[in-house]
């Protein structure tokens, strides 16, 4: 069984060819591109340039190769699209197998993203996947700007707005204020939980980003620390008990020689077996005492790493509506979707569109940078007396940070008084001094706006 | 619809829109932290500290209750803000070993706005008016020192005597727990 999957599989009739083409090999991609079509966009223009721009020129990002990212790499080189880059910090585990379709049981503790990349390469002719076993955060824009659109088959909240920043920070705004529509990069975002699933489609600073919806992600199941304490109920109480109380008293995995009270707290590898049973073991003894069933190694390894029960089927559907958007955005054959398409197949089927929408007062994509010009000399004091005395400002105690050499810095601030003791000698130094470049971006919080406000320094001298 | 790029438009690193190299912009959490500190109204009794001005996600907030059980104590909480705010609340522990129903030995703190009761509309002001409220009003319904709640709950003057005997210094049954008084 194992062996035969490994062999090339026929595609449009042929097997593989050198240099990964043949006659009719885009036949199918070539109907939609290449002629017009009941459904298509009043605008579009059949033409046979489409797919060479698809074929040769479209970079797409894949970020994660789990459930819905090989569902995604498979859609997208099957497409045609041929020079994909994917992202993925993690090994490939056992209990990975049944559903991300490029992995095989010889593949356990490999990167996903190098093992899922030399899969659709070797069964895909012609198809260039670059593999990146790493973290979104190892990279910066200059590496994601070279992306016409990226995809995200991701399961946490906080990778999904680490990304939507990543995204908006690429966006470059006219004089007016408008978007630079060629510094944008779509986001296209796919999600599952069991059954159920959704698939947006983000145009950074023209849409609803995710900031913008985060009401639409319910946060992490937690349950109140006393019910933990003291009058557990659920199988999950006596987990995170051992999880949030038990595991920083009792400080296990530690330096085993040393007593407790010295001993280095090891944070909980939720991949570690030896993690999870200590804690299954801990979580059992407390179950039984409370007369509590159901504290299983599976259920403890799913609330230590919040695992959600993934469903195959619900992954597919997911990754072929974002695989779908992918093609429609890159070839503008078809409007894309507006905006975001919930899926449940828990009883019978739903699906529904919506267009979620762009909230005004959103932190991460409403922040049109103000501009204003001052000389390198200038002194941060100034800056401040500008934001207090301009009429179009007005503020009344602004504080200030930036980014500067990549690190936070408060340049000052006057309602807290342990900073303001130590940001005051900022105030006489110059913006030069203070190691602030042209176009540096500082932000700026005041009780006269609702949020913070972002501006953009033009230093001229 | 917005055609979003030209068909040869060929992508380099560094080369197509986007902010300069180097630039890097704050994060929404970052964004939101600013505003919540810089807006801080804080109760007379209460003091922020900043180990590092320039690091605003973690801080320590003290605590000096002038009235009810704890006057006269100094209580220090740590806080630890993380990317994920305000989506995510902050993990706020209770530095000072502190005899109180809703606090636990270790420092966890039992107040539902930190946990379940979260919201991201809610300020970091809201949670310095929740601390400063358990120590006006301790809550034995919601225990996380069993003890302690059962203590008040059945003798309200043996739980005065035993909150001033650990602000003092002393014991309390068999813990010990270090003088916190002001003076
Ligand atoms: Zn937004």
């Amino acid at each position: 069984m194992a062996n035969q999957v490994d062999e090339p599989m026929m595609v449009d009739g042929r097997v593989d060819s050198p240099g990964g083409s043949w006659p009719d090999r885009w036949n199918h991609v070539k109907k939609m591109l290449e002629r017009a079509g009941p459904f298509a966009h009043p605008d579009f223009e059949p033409s046979p340039e489409t797919i060479q721009f698809m074929l040769e020129v479209c970079k797409i990002l894949v970020i994660g190769a789990g459930g819905l990212g090989c569902e995604l790499l498979k859609d997208l080189a099957l497409m045609g699209f041929r020079n994909i880059h994917v992202i993925d910090m993690d090994k490939i585990d056992v209990s990975n197998l049944n559903r991300q379709f490029l992995f095989r049981p010889k593949d356990v503790g490999k990167p996903k993203a190098e093992t899922a990349a030399e899969f659709v390469n070797t069964r895909v002719p012609g198809c260039r996947v670059t593999p990146h076993y790493a973290k979104i955060q190892d990279f910066d824009g200059e590496f994601y700007r070279q992306f016409h659109i990226i995809v995200c088959g991701l399961d946490s909240i906080l990778a999904r707005r680490w990304m939507n920043g990543m995204v908006l920070s690429l966006i470059n705004y006219e004089e007016d204020g408008s978007v630079d529509q060629s510094s944008i990069i779509p986001l296209i975002d796919g999600g599952t939980e069991g059954f159920k699933g959704n698939a947006r489609v983000i145009l950074p600073g023209i849409t609803a980003c995710m900031d913008c919806t985060l009401e639409l992600y319910p946060p992490q199941v937690t349950y109140p620390m006393c019910t933990i304490a003291h009058t557990p109920r659920l199988p999950e109480h006596c987990i995170e008990w051992v999880r949030i109380l038990l595991w920083p008293q009792e400080k296990p995995f530690g330096d085993n020689g040393k007593p407790r009270e010295e001993r280095e707290d090891i944070g909980i590898d939720g991949d570690d077996p030896a993690h999870v049973k200590w804690i299954y073991d801990k979580a059992l003894e407390r179950a039984e005492k409370y007369g509590i069933s159901g504290v299983t190694y599976r259920l403890t390894q799913g609330v230590v790493k919040h695992i959600i029960p993934a469903v195959a089927s619900t992954n597919a559907v997911i990754a072929a509506s974002c695989a779908t958007e992918v093609f429609k955005i890159a070839t503008s054959c078809c409007n894309p979707l507006n905006n975001y398409m919930v899926f449940n197949d828990t009883e019978g089927l739903y699906t529904y569109t919506f267009e979620a929408e762009k909230k005004e007062d959103c932190l991460a994509c409403s922040q049109v940078p103000q501009k204003f010009t001052f000389a390198p000399s200038a002194k941060l004091k100034d800056v401040i007396q500008y934001l207090c005395d301009n009429a179009a400002t007005q503020m009344k105690a602004p504080g200030v940070t930036a980014i500067v050499d990549g690190r936070n810095k408060t340049l000052y601030m006057q309602t807290v008084e342990s900073i303001e003791k130590r940001t005051r000698d900022n105030l006489t130094k110059t913006l030069e001094e203070l190691g602030l470049a042209d176009g540096q971006e500082l932000v700026v919080a005041d009780s006269t706006t609702p949020q913070s406000v972002i501006f953009k320094l033009n230093l001229s001298p | 619809m917005i055609k979003l790029f030209s068909l040869k438009q060929q992508k380099k690193d560094g080369e197509v829109g986007g902010q300069k190299t180097g630039t890097k912009r704050a994060s929404a959490a970052q964004l939101r932290i600013t505003k919540d500190i810089n807006e801080l109204q804080l109760p007379k009794t209460c003091q922020t500290e900043f180990p590092d001005p320039d690091d605003l996600l973690n801080f320590k907030l003290i605590i000096m209750p002038d009235e009810g059980f704890y006057k006269g104590g100094r209580f220090v909480f740590s806080f630890k803000v993380g990317q994920g705010y305000p989506h995510e609340p902050p993990k706020v522990k209770c530095e000072t070993m502190v005899y109180h129903p809703n606090i636990d030995l270790e420092g966890n703190v039992c107040l539902n706005i930190l946990r379940e009761d979260w919201k991201p509309v809610l300020t970091i002001n809201s949670i310095i008016y929740g601390l400063q409220y358990l120590f006006l009003e301790p809550n034995p319904d919601d225990p996380l020192n069993k003890d302690a709640a059962e203590v008040l709950r059945s003798n309200r003057r043996l739980f005065e005597q035993n909150v001033s005997k650990s602000m003092r210094g002393g014991y309390v049954g068999s813990t010990y727990f270090e003088r916190c008084l002001v003076k």
